[in-house]
C-alpha cells in the first residue's frame, strides 16, 4: 500500500513538468555532446535541460512505464520508431540527429590494424555494451560476426549495461579492449583507437523523438529545434559523428 | 526453464554458499574479538565492519573495480595464475560479496557471543579447558543461534546482491551473471515473462528467509532468557 501511494505521488510530481525544464533521455554514447548541447541551449534560451543517460533499450523500458521524459535521444532509429508505433512518441517528430561510429579502443595495445589485433587475440577481456539493449552493443556483435570472430571472442566478452560501462571496464584496466563510440574517445591518442570500417556494421543512425507527454511543451520543441540547428551540429561533428543535411 | 535462468540460479546459489562458508571463517574471529576485547578502539573496528550497511553498493563497486584490476592488489593476485584481473570472475564476486555481507555475519555472531557471557567460559577454564577448547566446546555451541542467523542472513544478502556485481561482474552468463542482474536485464529487454518468473521466485525466497530468521530470533530470545 505504501509503495502504491509512493508510486502515485511520484506520478503526480512527475506529470506537470515545469514549462521551462526539458527532461531528456539520452543514449549513453551521446553523453558528452548532449551535455555540451544542453549548456549551449540553456545559454541561448534560458530553459533548463535535465539529462538521464542509459542504454537505449533500458531508457525505452522506462518510457513505456511512464518515465517523465519529454525528449528521447536514442542510439538507433528503430527504438524511436517503435515509440511512435506504441503511442509513446509523437508521430512525425523523429529525425536523425547524428550518425554514430563504432571504434575499437585499447590504451595498452597498438591498434594500427584493429582487425589483426582482434584476430591475434592476445588479450583476456574485450568489453562491449549489451547487444540486446544498446545499439553500439549490437554493432559490436555485427563487427565480430562479419570478421568471423564471434565464436572466438565469445569467451572473452564482458558486457556493460550500456556503452559508458563498457568504456569504464577498459579505462579501469580490467578489460584491455572495448568496442565503444568514437565520441567517447575522441580526445584519446589516435594509436589507441581503431575506427571500425563502415562495412563491418550497419550505420548507427541515432534518432530523436518528441515523447507523447510533451506534445504541447514549447521548451521541448525548442530543444529539438536547437538539436537540428547549426550550433548543435558543430558540437555533434566535433565528437566524431556525422550529421544529416 | 531456459538455460540462462538455470545458469543464473545455480551461479547465485553457489556464490551465496561459498560466501557464507568463508564468512563463518572470517567473521568468527572478528566477532569474538569484538565481543570480548576491552580495547577502547574496538567500536571503531565495529564501525568499519558495519560500513557496507550504510555505503551505497556503487562505492564498494567503484573501489573494487580499481582494486581488483591490473593496477590493484587483485591484479597482482590474479597474476599468480596468469590472469590480469579479478574483475569479471567468480573469485572477484566472492571477494566483493564477502566484504559486502561482512556485517550480516559479524553482528549476529557478536551478539550471540556477548549473550553467552563470561560465566560458562570461566567455569570451563576452572575445569582446565584451554582457550580453543573452551571456544570449540562451550562458546561456539552456545552461540549456535548466532551462527544460524548469521548464516541465513549472509546467504540471503548475497543472493540479493545487485549493485556491486553489476559494477564488477561484466555480466558473463554462468560466471558472473547472477539472478538479480538477470532480472534487471530481462526488464530492460522488455522480456517481462522471464522477469516475472525470477522476481516472483525471489519474493518467495525472501519471505521464507525472513520467516526463518524471525523464528531463529525468537529461539535466541528464549535461550538467553
Amino acid at each position: 500500500m505504501t509503495r502504491f501511494l509512493l508510486a502515485l505521488l511520484l506520478v503526480a510530481l512527475g506529470a506537470p513538468a515545469a514549462a521551462d525544464e526539458v527532461n531528456v533521455a539520452v543514449a549513453a554514447n551521446f553523453t558528452r555532446p548532449a551535455e555540451e548541447i544542453g549548456a549551449a541551449f540553456t545559454a541561448r534560451t534560458g530553459h533548463d535541460v535535465v539529462f538521464s543517460f542509459g542504454a537505449t533499450g533500458g531508457l525505452y523500458a522506462q518510457i513505456t512505464q511512464g518515465a517523465p521524459f519529454d525528449v528521447f535521444l536514442a542510439a538507433d532509429d528503430r527504438t524511436p520508431a517503435r515509440a511512435v508505433a506504441d503511442g509513446f512518441g509523437r508521430a512525425g517528430t523523429a529525425f536523425t540527429y547524428a550518425i554514430g561510429r563504432a571504434v575499437l579502443y585499447g590504451p595498452g595495445l597498438a591498434l594500427g590494424d584493429g582487425a589483426a589485433v582482434l584476430r591475434a587475440g592476445r588479450f583476456s577481456h574485450i568489453a562491449i555494451a549489451d547487444p540486446a539493449t544498446a545499439p553500439y552493443g549490437a554493432a559490436a556483435a555485427a563487427i565480430f560476426d562479419r570478421l568471423g570472430l564471434a565464436a572466438a571472442l565469445a569467451p572473452r566478452l564482458v558486457v556493460g549495461q550500456n556503452i559508458s560501462q563498457a568504456l569504464q571496464f577498459v579505462d579501469s584496466g580490467n578489460a584491455e579492449l572495448g568496442i565503444v563510440a568514437l565520441s567517447q574517445v575522441i580526445d584519446k591518442p589516435a594509436a589507441q583507437v581503431w575506427r571500425v570500417p563502415a562495412h563491418l556494421y550497419d550505420p548507427i543512425r541515432q534518432n530523436a523523438v518528441l515523447l507523447a507527454g510533451a506534445a504541447d511543451d514549447a521548451a521541448a520543441a525548442a530543444f529539438l529545434a536547437f538539436l537540428r540547428g547549426p550550433e548543435a551540429a558543430a558540437i555533434i561533428a566535433r565528437y566524431g559523428y556525422e550529421t544529416v543535411g | 526453464m531456459p538455460a540462462e535462468i538455470a545458469d543464473a540460479i545455480a551461479l547465485t546459489l553457489g556464490l551465496a554458499a561459498v560466501v557464507t562458508v568463508l564468512l563463518v571463517l572470517v567473521g568468527t574471529p572478528i566477532a569474538w574479538w569484538l565481543a570480548h576485547s576491552r580495547a577502547s578502539w574496538k567500536e571503531a573496528v565495529a564501525a568499519v565492519v558495519a560500513l557496507p550497511l550504510v555505503l551505497p553498493p556503487t562505492v564498494l563497486g567503484f573501489y573494487l573495480l580499481i582494486a581488483l584490476g591490473p593496477m590493484g592488489p587483485g591484479g597482482a593476485l590474479a597474476g599468480l595464475w596468469g590472469a590480469r584481473t579479478l574483475a569479471f570472475s567468480f573469485e572477484g564476486l566472492v571477494i566483493g560479496s564477502v566484504i559486502y555481507s561482512l556485517p550480516f555475519m559479524v553482528q549476529p555472531l557478536r551478539n550471540a557471543f556477548e549473550a553467552v557471557g563470561t560465566d560458562p567460559l570461566e567455569a570451563a577454564a576452572t575445569l582446565g579447558a584451554g582457550r580453543l577448547q573452551t571456544f570449540a566446546r562451550v562458546e561456539a555451541p552456545l552461540a549456535r543461534a548466532g551462527y544460524l542467523a548469521g548464516g541465513v542472513l549472509t546467504f540471503a544478502h548475497t543472493v540479493g546482491e545487485f549493485g556491486v556485481v553489476l559494477m564488477i561482474g561484466g555480466n558473463i552468463p554462468g560466471k558472473t551473471k547472477v539472478l538479480s542482474v538477470a532480472i534487471y536485464d530481462y526488464v530492460e529487454r522488455l522480456q517481462w515473462g522471464e522477469a516475472h518468473l525470477l522476481a516472483l521466485g525471489m519474493v518467495a525466497f525472501a519471505f521464507i528467509v525472513i520467516t526463518l530468521t524471525m523464528m531463529i530470533d525468537r529461539r535466541l530470545g528464549r535461550v538467553s532468557a
